[in-house]
C-alpha cells in the first residue's frame, strides 16, 4: 500500500520538478518566463503526438523536449530580441500555448496512447522497496534526478554556470565583462523551454498516456511556484518537487473519501496548499533578506538593452 | 613589459583624431593621446566632457565613430572588453562592475581564463592582494564588502591578467585618506614594474601628487596637455571648466543663534541586512550653522538622513527636536511644515522623478508644504499650473540651472543643473533648518561652486544647514563645524579650522580619541590646500 502510494507520488511529482528545473535555470540567467504551463502542454502535445505517428515513446519524448523547446524560442525572440514585457509576453504564451495544443491535438482525443515503459535496472531493482520504487521507473524520472544533480554541478561548479548567475545578477556589469548576455538568455530560455516540454512529455506518455485538453492542470503554475519555493536552489526543488506531488495525490485521495462517505477535506484547500506553501515560504526567506539576495536573481525579469 | 628605453620612440598607446557621435552630439571629439611606458597619466574633465566615453572606447565597451588607437605602435581595434584585455588594457570602473551575490574569487573568475580552475584564482587573489598591499578574503560574497573592498576586487582582478595599461576611473572618490594614500603606494609600484596608469579624477591635488602628464578635456575636446606638477590647481580648473571656477565666499563669523535642530541620542535598527544601524547618535545645529558630517560612503549617512528627514520616523519622539518641537515620530512632509527642508542624495529616483517635468517634480516634494500657494479648491486639491511654472522658473534663475526647453523632464537635465534645480526647490521655500545629503556628487565644478556658495548664504540668513558629505574639499570650504561618521556613530563635533585632514581620517577609520592628542600638531597645511582645490 505504502510503496504504491509513494510510486504514484513519484509519477506526479516528476513532471514538477522536470518543469521546475528548467525555470530554475531560465530564472538563474535573469529572465521571468510565465509560459510554463503554455510550454508544458505543447510539449505534452508533441509528444503525443510523435509517439502515435511512429509508435515509439522515446521519439515521443524527444518530441515533447523539441516541442517545448520551440516554442519557448518564441518568448526568447519576443522578450530577448524585441526586448518585449517578459510578464506579459510569458502570460500570452501560457494563453497560446493551451489554445494551440487544444487545436493541434484535436485528431487524438480518446485515441489510446503509447505508454513509456519502465527501465529496471538489473541488481539495483532487487534491493527490497527501494530497488522497485526507485531502479524500477521510466527514462524519464531518471532524467529528472539526473538533471537536478547535473543542474546543480552546472550552476555552482562550472564556469558557464557562473556567468549565467553573474548574467541574473547584474546584466550591465556581465556585459561590461564581455559575456553574452542575450545569447546565454537564449539558450537559458530554450533549455527551460525543453524542460517543460519533457515534463508534458511525461504527462502524456507516463501520467496518463493519452492525450486530454488542458492535461497540464495548471502544473505549469506549480513548477513556477517552486522555483520560488526552492530559492533559486536545485536540490530544494527536488525537496519541494515531492511535497507539492504528495499534495496533489493526497488531493485526489481526499476527493475518493469524500465520495466513499469517509472524512470530507474540502479538495481545494489541498490544492491551493502548493501556492499557500510558498507564500509561507516566501515570508520565511524575506525575513533573511541577505541569503534572498545571493539567491535571487538581481536582475530577473528586467529586460536588457545593450548601450552600443 | 617592453623594456622603458623606448618611451620616446613609441608610446604605449596612442590615440588619434578619436571620434564617438551620439546622432549628432560629438561626446569625444577629435581625442588626441599618448601614454607613454611606465606613466601614471591624468584625464582631467567635468562631468560631461567625454572622460567615460573616452575611456570606454578605449576598453572596448563603445565602439569610436572615426579615429585611429595604436597600441606600442601597431594600430587595434577595439571591439570588446574581452580583447581589450587580451591586448593588455585593464579597467577599473568608477561604478563597480561586481555582482553581489557571488563570491570574490568567483567575480574575478569571471573575466579570466575560463580554464582556469577556482581553486588556482582563490590562490592567486589572495597572493596578488598581499603583494600590492591590498587584503582580500577571496570567499567573502561581495554583497558584505565595504567600497574600499569592492574597489580592491576590480584592481586587483584587473592585475591578474598582467596589463600594460591600467584605467581608473575616480578611484578615490570613495575612499579614506588612507585608503587613498595606499591605493598611490600600489598605483607607484604599479609604475616601478613598467605598467602604465590611465588616472581619470577630478581631484586635482592628488593628480598633481601622482601623475607625471594630464590631458584635459573639455566639451568632448582636448583644451591642454601639461605636466600637472608644473600646474597649479587654479591652472588646471581652468583649462577644465573654460573659466575660473568662482571661490566661495564666507564671512569668517556667522553670529551663531538659537539651536534649531537637535538629536539626542537616537539609535536606530538597520532596516536591511546591507543597512547600518546609527548608535547613540546626539548633534546640534544653531541658525547661522553649517554643520558638516563626513564619513565614507556606507557608514550610516542615508540612515542618518533618513532619521533626521522622517523619510523613516524613529521610536522615540523626544530624539529628534526641530526648533523646540519633537518630531521623531513625525513624517517628512510634517517636518517640512515646521520649517525643514531635505535633499536625498539620490538624484534620480529619490530626489526627482527622471520622467517628470521639474515643476511636477516641484510639486511632488512641496504639495504639502506650500499647499496655498500650489493648490485650489481645499480638498479637491486642483493643481494650479501657472504657479508652479513660475515657481519652477524662480527656481531655475535663482540657481542658474540650465536647461534645454521650458519645462523639461528632470532626467534631461545634466546631473549638475538637476542638482542644482533640486537645492534650489528647498532654498525656495527658505528653509530655516536644511538638511542636504551628498550635495555635489558626480557634479562639475562650477555647479559645485554655485550650490556651496547657497548653502553658505542660507546660513549666513540665518538657518541651520546639515551637509552630509563624502567630499572633504567641500567640507573644508563651507563647514562652521565638523562631525565624522563612522560606522553608524557619530564623532563629537569640532570647530572647521581646529580639524586637519589626517585627524578626519582617523575620524573615519573610527578612531574617535585622537583629537585631544594632536590637536595643535603642524598638519594644518594638508588641509588648507586642499581646501582651495577647487
Amino acid at each position: 500500500m505504502f510503496e504504491a502510494i509513494l510510486l504514484t507520488v513519484i509519477t506526479a511529482s516528476t513532471p514538477l520538478v522536470i518543469a521546475a528545473l528548467g525555470e530554475l535555470v531560465t530564472e538563474r540567467s535573469g529572465v521571468l518566463n510565465l509560459g510554463v504551463e503554455g510550454m508544458m502542454i505543447m510539449g505534452a502535445v508533441a509528444a503525443f503526438a510523435t509517439a502515435q505517428l511512429t509508435g515509439s515513446a522515446y521519439l515521443g519524448i524527444l518530441g515533447g523536449i523539441i516541442g517545448g523547446g520551440i516554442f519557448s524560442l518564441l518568448f526568447g525572440f519576443l522578450t530577448l530580441t524585441l526586448v518585449a514585457n517578459q510578464v506579459a509576453t510569458g502570460l500570452a504564451l501560457t494563453i497560446l500555448g493551451l489554445g494551440l495544443s487544444g487545436q493541434l491535438g484535436e485528431a487524438f482525443v480518446g485515441m489510446p496512447g503509447v505508454r513509456l515503459q519502465p527501465i529496471v535496472i538489473p541488481l539495483l531493482s532487487d534491493i527490497p522497496f527501494f530497488g522497485r520504487v526507485l531502479f524500477s521507473q521510466d527514462l524519464i524520472f531518471y532524467m529528472s534526478v539526473a538533471l537536478v544533480f547535473g543542474i546543480s554541478w552546472f550552476l555552482f561548479k562550472s564556469r558557464a554556470g557562473l556567468k549565467m548567475r553573474a548574467i541574473g545578477d547584474s546584466h550591465g556589469s556581465a556585459h561590461a565583462l564581455g559575456i553574452n548576455v542575450v545569447r546565454t538568455r537564449y539558450l537559458a530560455v530554450l533549455f527551460g523551454g525543453a524542460c517543460a516540454g519533457l515534463a508534458g512529455a511525461q504527462l502524456s506518455l507516463v501520467y496518463t498516456p493519452q492525450w486530454v485538453e488542458n492535461m497540464t492542470a495548471g502544473r505549469g503554475w506549480i513548477a513556477l511556484a517552486l522555483v520560488v519555493f526552492a530559492s533559486w536552489r536545485p536540490l530544494r526543488v527536488l525537496a519541494g518537487g515531492y511535497l507539492f506531488g504528495a499534495v496533489g495525490i493526497g488531493q485526489l485521495h481526499a476527493q475518493l473519501l469524500a465520495q466513499s462517505g469517509g472524512i470530507a477535506i474540502p479538495s481545494q484547500l489541498l490544492s491551493a496548499l502548493p501556492y499557500v506553501a510558498t507564500i509561507v515560504v516566501l515570508i520565511i526567506i524575506s525575513h533573511n533578506r541577505r541569503t534572498t539576495l545571493i539567491n535571487t536573481p538581481a536582475s530577473l525579469g528586467k529586460p536588457f538593452v545593450p548601450d552600443r | 613589459m617592453t623594456s622603458s628605453e623606448g618611451v620616446e620612440a613609441s608610446p604605449l598607446l596612442s590615440v588619434r583624431g578619436l571620434t564617438k557621435l551620439f546622432g549628432s552630439f560629438a561626446a569625444c571629439d577629435a581625442i588626441d593621446l599618448d601614454i607613454g611606458h611606465g606613466e601614471i597619466h591624468a584625464l582631467l574633465g567635468e562631468n560631461g566632457a567625454g572622460k567615460s566615453t573616452l575611456v570606454k572606447m578605449l576598453f572596448g565597451v563603445l565602439q569610436p565613430s572615426s579615429g585611429t588607437v595604436s597600441l606600442e605602435g601597431k594600430p587595434v581595434v577595439i571591439p570588446s572588453p574581452g580583447e581589450a584585455r587580451r591586448l593588455g588594457i585593464g579597467m577599473v570602473f568608477q561604478h563597480f562592475s561586481l555582482f553581489e551575490a557571488l563570491t570574490v574569487a568567483e567575480n574575478i573568475a569571471l573575466s579570466l581564463d575560463p580554464r582556469t580552475p577556482l581553486a588556482k584564482i582563490a590562490e592567486e587573489t589572495a597572493t596578488i592582494s598581499k603583494a600590492y598591499g591590498l587584503p582580500l578574503d577571496p570567499s567573502a560574497h561581495v554583497a558584505d564588502l565595504s567600497v574600499g573592498e569592492r574597489q580592491r576586487i576590480e584592481i586587483v582582478r584587473a592585475l591578474l591578467q598582467n596589463p600594460k595599461l591600467i584605467i581608473l576611473d575616480e578611484p578615490t572618490s570613495v575612499l579614506t585618506p588612507q585608503e587613498a594614500e595606499r591605493l598611490f603606494e600600489t598605483l607607484m609600484r604599479l609604475k616601478a614594474e613598467g605598467r602604465s596608469v590611465l588616472y581619470i579624477s577630478h581631484r586635482l591635488e592628488e593628480v598633481q601628487r601622482i601623475c607625471d602628464r594630464a590631458t584635459v578635456l573639455r566639451h568632448g575636446k582636448v583644451t591642454g596637455a601639461c605636466d600637472p606638477k608644473h600646474e597649479t590647481p587654479a591652472s588646471l580648473a581652468r583649462m577644465m571648466v573654460g573659466t575660473e571656477v568662482a571661490e566661495v565666499k564666507r564671512d569668517s563669523a556667522n553670529t551663531l543663534g538659537d539651536i534649531l535642530l537637535q538629536v539626542n541620542k537616537v539609535s536606530v535598527a538597520s532596516r536591511t541586512p546591507f543597512a547600518v544601524a546609527l548608535k547613540d547618535i546626539s548633534l546640534k545645529v544653531r541658525a547661522g550653522e553649517v554643520l558638516a558630517i563626513a564619513g565614507i560612503a556606507g557608514n550610516g549617512q542615508s540612515e542618518l538622513f533618513d532619521a533626521i528627514s522622517g523619510e523613516y520616523p524613529i521610536a522615540d519622539n523626544d530624539g529628534i527636536v526641530l526648533r523646540g518641537k519633537p518630531v521623531g515620530r513625525l513624517r517628512i512632509n510634517g517636518r517640512r511644515l515646521l520649517g525643514a527642508g531635505f535633499v536625498p542624495e539620490e538624484r534620480h529616483g529619490h530626489a526627482a522623478v527622471s520622467a517628470l517635468s521639474l515643476s511636477d517634480n516641484l510639486l511632488l516634494a512641496r504639495s504639502r508644504s506650500d499647499k496655498k500657494a500650489f493648490l485650489a479648491g481645499g480638498p479637491l486639491a486642483i493643481v494650479k499650473r501657472d504657479a508652479i511654472l513660475s515657481a519652477a522658473r524662480r527656481i531655475c534663475s535663482m540657481m542658474d540651472v540650465r536647461k534645454s526647453g521650458e519645462d523639461p523632464a528632470a532626467g534631461s537635465l545634466s546631473g549638475g543643473n538637476l542638482q542644482k534645480f533640486i537645492v534650489g526647490r528647498e532654498l525656495d521655500r527658505q528653509p530655516s533648518v536644511l538638511v542636504v545629503n551628498q550635495p555635489t556628487w558626480g557634479v562639475d565644478a562650477g555647479a559645485a561652486s554655485r550650490i556651496r556658495q547657497a548653502l553658505v548664504d542660507l546660513a549666513k540668513a540665518g538657518s541651520a544647514v546639515i551637509v552630509i558629505s563624502q567630499d572633504l574639499d567641500e567640507i573644508f570650504e563651507i563647514a562652521t563645524t565638523i562631525a565624522v561618521i563612522s560606522d553608524g556613530r557619530l564623532s563629537d563635533p569640532y570647530p572647521a579650522g581646529e580639524l586637519t585632514l589626517e585627524q578626519i581620517g582617523l575620524l573615519m577609520g573610527g578612531i574617535h580619541d585622537s583629537h585631544s592628542g594632536e590637536k595643535s600638531s603642524g598638519g594644518d597645511q594638508t588641509g588648507m590646500e586642499t581646501a582651495h582645490a577647487h
